[in-house]
């Protein structure tokens, strides 16, 4: 599936971000390129110490026709004259051994190092872009989240981050690994025989080429195969889901050959995967192998015209096949490359959208509570209609208001603009006299608590959820808040009580529950202002008649703000804002709205509609 | 993926603490075993593999001794035709193991597959009901995926690994069975340390993925919780607590890293005391310092070397699988266990043979359905669970509506699901027109139910399919009908490509009321003789919301309805209703009758009336 979602245009690297993420983790990567290079060179000379020991010290003592002495590279031969030249290693043979474990042990150790300290480095980067975008997303602007989906962002942060620290850990090295190899076997090779190099290396460029269209040519089968593969999820999702339906109609047949087709389908693009992978790997193979057979004749040839000796034919055997596999998998690494810049890419994406910015002086005095709205009026970007309109009002400290309005008529944006979720685009909102843009956002907003009518609740305990703000908080202070907010007996009635974990990996709370668990989390912010965006519209009434009182009762009472359309919550309010269309068209207390035509009145008749109606039925059965 | 990987997480708790379970595998094999033909060849392309590959370092020992050594520059020529022979011969055999184990293991997949999907075509309810649909997704895309992959490509890795292993072993003694020895010394410690490695790296790369899960869930609740974040003012600790969590991560990934960096420079290092043990004492007997093994050719000795380095590889594969195996213990078990559920609802031998499968239903066997259902003293308990129900009698005559009223979690659904059988009494019977419903075959009931859920849901596939969906012979004129009937029709046409409109996943691309209208145009053109409707609760637009009364009304008309019902204008004209409280039927009887008991349907209904009123008001403006 990933690989369809990421069909996207690729964008240029961003290498300041890159070197953003590297911060921290440069040295790892130094140490794992300089160890990266201990273990190609000691590598290369594992083959070097058996070749050395058959020329030098073994060969003389071969059977008859072995030609004697090859060309040993002059400073092995300088170190071993001065050891005491080849009758000291006939005497202590066990030096080659010796030496042959040591050098194996060298390059393991360098291996280790190299592998370990690149996950340092891509694990540190890693760390670093999750870190990021995580802070960069909790600290975008709030209507950033109503342009993207949350699979989409999750996916970013996860699989893409993924794939370019699994670049950086696998790929990266490996490139400097093949490059490095070419090298030292080109020195190595080219000082022994220049021309036995050439004819050692004569496949490798058909080998590197073929590499790069089998990985491009296979591009397009994997991506068919995805696509079989979420189309086969997608079958079982939906036959799942719709389970009822299916049995309902009988159609369980239907949806078998229907599953069936698809079933066949992810199999057939997936064995077209599979064929190529077959056909590549298998010729691929074979070019190794033949370049291992020409090197091998030509060394032969060459050792019997005497140009080699018999270790250096096998010294030339050796780096042939090292060098085969790193150039077979050239294509796969460019193929990957591309993948992790358009990961990349998506990350940028996230990472360039503008931050919340403090537009205003960011004062932070104790908030008192007196609110008031200037001819306020609002309107999104992106649109010519506006949401609210010369909106004005105050509110004294300690008041209660109630707002009331039909879906759409602004009453939520109307709240979320005091908390400056939204920032207003004409007129001014001030709180005790001071514009709210000139308080520090995040004072602003500890001082405005507020209840969604569809509160969010943390996956974790009751107990931290409601003291989210203030986890140090005393405990009784959080049975304070509960019993404020009428959930307390209902927590402690839960088989763990407080320390119930909710949401997705615990319990799930009713609509009602979760809206008192919000309220008393509000609570322990001892906000001088407070809102509740309809977030007692899943509990009951009297219940509901409960906790109000139970808020104003509170010793300092907070300025209120209410949306609701229940009645009993509305006729108590010391002032009621009627908005129709973004505009307030009434305000007043109950006493004076009552007797005005208008939506407050109309709901306020219902009762009077009920009435009514149930006379009617018992008229009937009378 | 990432959320399957979540809900599976607990589950794979036990990975590991267990032995290799072969009975299990066996079970699994057997499904390998079922493409008899491509094992067979599979395994002789392998082995030919193998053989050629051990034939190279010979290939190598004959240039050295019997071209180099005597200077026979006229042997090369033959020596290189034969060597690409070999190569050929290998070239052939490779592709053909690649492709027939890919062919092995997709046709595993797809038989696995197909079992599971047919049984989960079978099982009851009851199954659905506490198993997640991300469970079951797991088990069908990445259990058996893992399964089937590691079925084909280990055993064709264990085969190869050993037979290569087996032939170096072999050739080795044949060479110089004492130098064999020696390097053969090496092998099993470097089996065992390789088992043990493996074992802990897979451990460890469990913690990695479960730690990721954990990321995962985190950034999901950061992002869908931002607004509440933000109004917390929570960014800082949270993102505190996130760089935790990511800190645990990468301390995890790189243990995990270590271990596995560790493990290949170790094999190498116990495989150089193999090799220069062979260098070392095959040396001493070619320069005659020793005598105790005899004389040696410097071509045995380099031919010592390099199958002396070569056999490692293979050992360390041969480790992986079993430790592969051992993880993947659990995945096996879950999808054994999937396929073995048994049903809890069956027909009997004797239905089965008149009335046939669901598969392959006997319709010409069935008998019409009237409608009139009769609950004969029945009592249910969902397993393990409390008593739901408890000496239940109701009849209904056909073309009698039932309203079924309460909070939720009631019971309300319990009721419906008996009738629907997907649940059966537990005590007591369901007549449907006179006789237990037990003794038709499932599909003659459920296959001419109509049922509509509160959500509504419909197929990827056009809007004409989904109407079609219970009857897919219909003809096109009888589709615009039923359409027409619940007033589908207009909002249809005015589709971008009218009844050819792609609907999406779970019909996504349209909203909720239209959604709704097309499930009963769906019951309209199925023509069922007993409707099962539960009613949303949630209200839709004034205009669609009328649409859908309409078409309530009309799919009631002559069919026996059992309604799980929120809507007032639904309930007000039932035939009867019932409530349901605590699982149990607290009043019974027409609006009329409950109103006049001032009891909990009064209350109810008092509350509804009154929310529905403002939620009148509300959308009206």
């Amino acid at each position: 599936m990933e690989t369809t979602e990421k069909k996207q245009k690729r964008k240029p690297v961003n290498y300041a971000l890159v070197g953003r993420f590297m911060r921290g983790s440069a040295r790892f990567f130094v140490i794992a390129m300089i160890a990266n290079l201990i273990a190609v060179v000691t590598a290369y000379i594992v083959p070097v110490v058996t070749s050395f020991t058959v020329d030098y010290v073994l060969l003389p003592f071969a059977e008859e026709g072995y030609e004697a002495g090859g060309s040993i590279p002059k400073f092995l031969s300088d170190i071993a004259e001065r050891m005491g030249g080849q009758s000291f290693f006939i005497n202590h043979l066990w030096v080659m051994g010796a030496a042959l474990i040591l050098v194996t042990a060298i390059n393991a150790f360098a291996a280790f190092l190299r592998r370990t300290y690149i996950a340092y480095a891509g694990e540190g980067i890693a760390k670093n872009m999750r870190d990021d975008l995580y802070y960069h997303l909790a600290n975008v602007p709030f209507d950033y989240y109503k342009h993207v989906s949350t699979g989409d962002l999750v996916q970013r942060c996860t699989s893409d981050v993924d794939t370019v620290r699994r670049f950086i850990q696998n790929q990266l090295l490996e490139i400097v690994r093949t490059v490095l190899m070419v090298v030292c076997a080109a020195v190595i090779m080219v000082r022994i025989d220049a021309a036995l190099t050439f004819w050692s290396v004569l496949l490798m460029p058909f080998l590197a080429l073929s590499s790069f269209v089998y990985f491009k040519a296979v591009k397009k089968s994997f991506t068919a195969a995805d696509e079989a593969e979420g189309k086969l999820s997608a079958a079982i999702q939906e036959n799942l889901t719709g389970v009822r339906v299916v049995r309902a109609f009988g159609q369980q047949k239907r949806e078998l050959d229907s599953f069936t087709v698809k079933n066949a389908d992810f199999r057939k693009k997936n064995l077209r995967v599979n064929d190529l992978m077959a056909y590549y790997w298998s010729a691929s193979d074979a070019f190794g192998y033949l370049q291992i057979m020409i090197s091998l004749c030509v060394g032969v040839l060459f050792a019997i015209r005497g140009r080699i000796s018999v270790g250096q034919v096998l010294l030339f055997v050796s780096y042939t096949s090292m060098l085969t596999w790193p150039v077979r998998q050239l294509g796969r690494i460019l193929a990957d490359l591309g993948k992790a810049t358009v990961s990349l890419g998506r990350i940028d994406e996230i990472m360039s959208a503008p931050l919340e910015t403090e537009p205003g002086r960011a004062l932070t005095p104790e908030i008192q509570g007196r609110v008031e709205f200037k001819n306020v009026g609002f309107m999104y970007e992106d649109s010519t209609e506006p949401v609210l309109d010369g909106v004005s009002f105050t509110a004294k400290k300690g008041e209660t208001i109630a707002v009331l309005g039909a879906t759409g008529s602004g009453k939520s944006t109307l709240v979320q603009l005091l908390q400056r979720l939204y920032t207003v685009s004409s007129g001014e909102i001030l709180i005790d006299g001071v514009n709210i843009n000139d308080y520090e956002r995040h004072h602003l907003r500890r001082s405005i608590g507020i209840v969604l009518q569809e509160p969010f609740l943390y996956s974790r305990t009751i107990m931290e959820n409601i003291r989210i703000v203030e986890p140090e908080a005393d405990k009784e202070r959080v049975y304070e808040a509960a019993r404020i907010a009428a959930i307390h007996d209902v927590v402690t009635g839960f088989e763990n009580g407080y320390d119930t974990v909710v949401g997705e990996r615990g319990v799930t709370l009713s609509g009602g529950q979760k809206q008192r668990v919000a309220i008393a989390r509000m609570l322990m912010q001892k906000a001088p202002i407070i809102i509740l965006d309809d977030s007692m519209s899943a509990v009951d009434t009297e219940t509901d008649a409960a906790i109000r009182e139970a808020l104003s009762g509170r010793r300092r009472a907070a300025t209120t703000f209410i949306i609701s359309h229940r009645i009993t919550t509305l006729c108590r309010a010391d002032k009621i804002l009627v908005l129709e269309k973004g505009r307030l068209v009434q305000t007043g207390t109950h006493d004076e709205l009552i007797r005005r035509d208008g939506l407050y009145k109309r709901i306020a008749s219902i009762q009077n509609m009920l009435e009514d109606e149930l006379a009617k039925e018992e008229g009937g059965i009378a | 993926m990432e959320e399957l990987e979540m809900t599976t997480s607990a589950i794979q708790e036990k990975e590991f603490d267990q032995k290799v379970d072969f009975k299990l595998w066996k079970r699994l094999i057997a499904y390998g075993l079922r493409s008899k033909g491509l094992v067979i060849t599979t395994m002789i392309a392998l082995l030919v593999v193998a053989a050629v590959d051990l034939v190279y370092p010979l290939m190598s020992r004959y240039a050295i001794d019997n071209i180099i050594a005597p200077g026979e520059t006229s042997r090369i020529l033959p020596f290189a035709l034969v060597y690409a022979a070999a190569v050929i011969v290998q070239g052939v055999g490779v592709m053909l193991f690649i492709k027939n184990s890919g062919k092995l293991e997709m046709n595993i997949a797809y038989d696995i597959r197909q079992d599971a999907f047919t049984k989960l075509q079978q099982l009851s309810f009851s199954y659905y009901d506490k198993t997640a649909v991300g469970y079951i997704m797991a088990r069908m895309v990445s259990d058996v995926g893992r399964l089937s992959e590691l079925i084909a490509w280990s055993v064709v890795d264990l085969l190869w690994s050993g037979a290569y292993v087996l032939g170096i072993v072999v050739i080795m003694l044949m060479m110089k069975w004492q130098l064999a020895l020696l390097v053969i010394a090496v092998l099993p410690p470097l089996a065992v340390i390789c088992v043990y490695f493996q074992k802990k790296i897979l451990k460890h790369y469990r913690d990695v993925r479960k730690q990721n899960s954990k990321i995962t869930g985190a950034l999901n609740e950061g992002i869908m919780g931002a607004v509440t974040t933000k109004t917390l003012v929570r960014e800082e600790r949270n993102t505190e607590e996130f760089r935790a969590e990511t800190g645990r991560m990468r301390k995890s990934s790189i243990r995990a890293a270590v271990l596995s960096a560790m493990f290949t420079p170790i094999v190498m290092c116990l495989g150089s005391v193999g090799t220069a043990l062979a260098l070392y004492v095959g040396g001493m007997s070619l320069t005659a310092k020793w005598t105790a093994i005899g004389t040696i050719t410097l071509g045995t000795l380099a031919t010592f070397i390099s199958y002396s380095t070569g056999i490692f590889d293979p050992i360390q594969q041969l480790a992986g699988i079993f430790a592969e195996m051992q993880s993947a213990q659990a995945s096996a078990e879950r999808v054994i266990t999937l396929i073995d559920t048994p049903c809890e609802i069956k027909d009997t031998d004797a239905v089965i043979e008149k009335y046939g499968t669901s598969f392959e239903p006997k319709r010409e066997n069935w008998e019409e359905i009237r409608g009139d259902v009769t609950f004969e003293d029945v009592s249910f308990a969902y397993k393990g669970g409390e008593k739901v129900l408890e000496h239940f009698n109701l009849d209904v005559k056909a073309g009698q509506t039932v309203a079924l009223v309460g909070e939720t979690g009631a019971g309300k659904s319990t009721i419906v699901n008996l009738v629907c059988r997907f649940y059966e009494p537990t005590e007591g019977r369901i007549l449907i027109d006179g006789v237990d419903y037990r003794e038709r075959s499932e599909l003659w009931l459920q296959g001419r139910l109509g049922y509509v859920l509160q959500q509504p849901h419909l197929f990827s596939g056009t809007v004409r399919e989904n109407i079609r969906y219970g009857r897919p012979d219909a003809a096109e004129e009888e589709v615009i009908a039923a359409a027409k009937l619940v007033h589908a029709h207009e909002f249809i046409e005015a589709l971008e490509k009218g009844y050819d409109t792609e609907v999406g996943e779970g019909g996504s691309r349209l909203s909720t009321g239209q959604k709704q209208l097309i499930s009963f145009a769906r019951v309209i053109l199925a023509d069922p003789r007993i409707f099962v409707l539960d009613e949303a609760t949630s209200s839709i637009d004034t205009e669609t919301e009328q649409l859908i009364q309409n078409a309530i009304t009309k799919v009631l008309e002559n069919r026996t309805s059992f309604i799980v019902a929120h809507r007032l204008s639904t309930i007000r004209s039932a035939d009867r209703i019932l409530v349901i409280r605590g699982g149990k039927i607290t009043e019974s009887g027409t609006h009329s009758e409950l109103l006049a008991l001032h009891g909990y349907y009064y209350d109810l209904y008092t509350t509804q009336f009154r929310s529905d009123a403002v939620s009148r008001i509300m959308t009206e403006g």
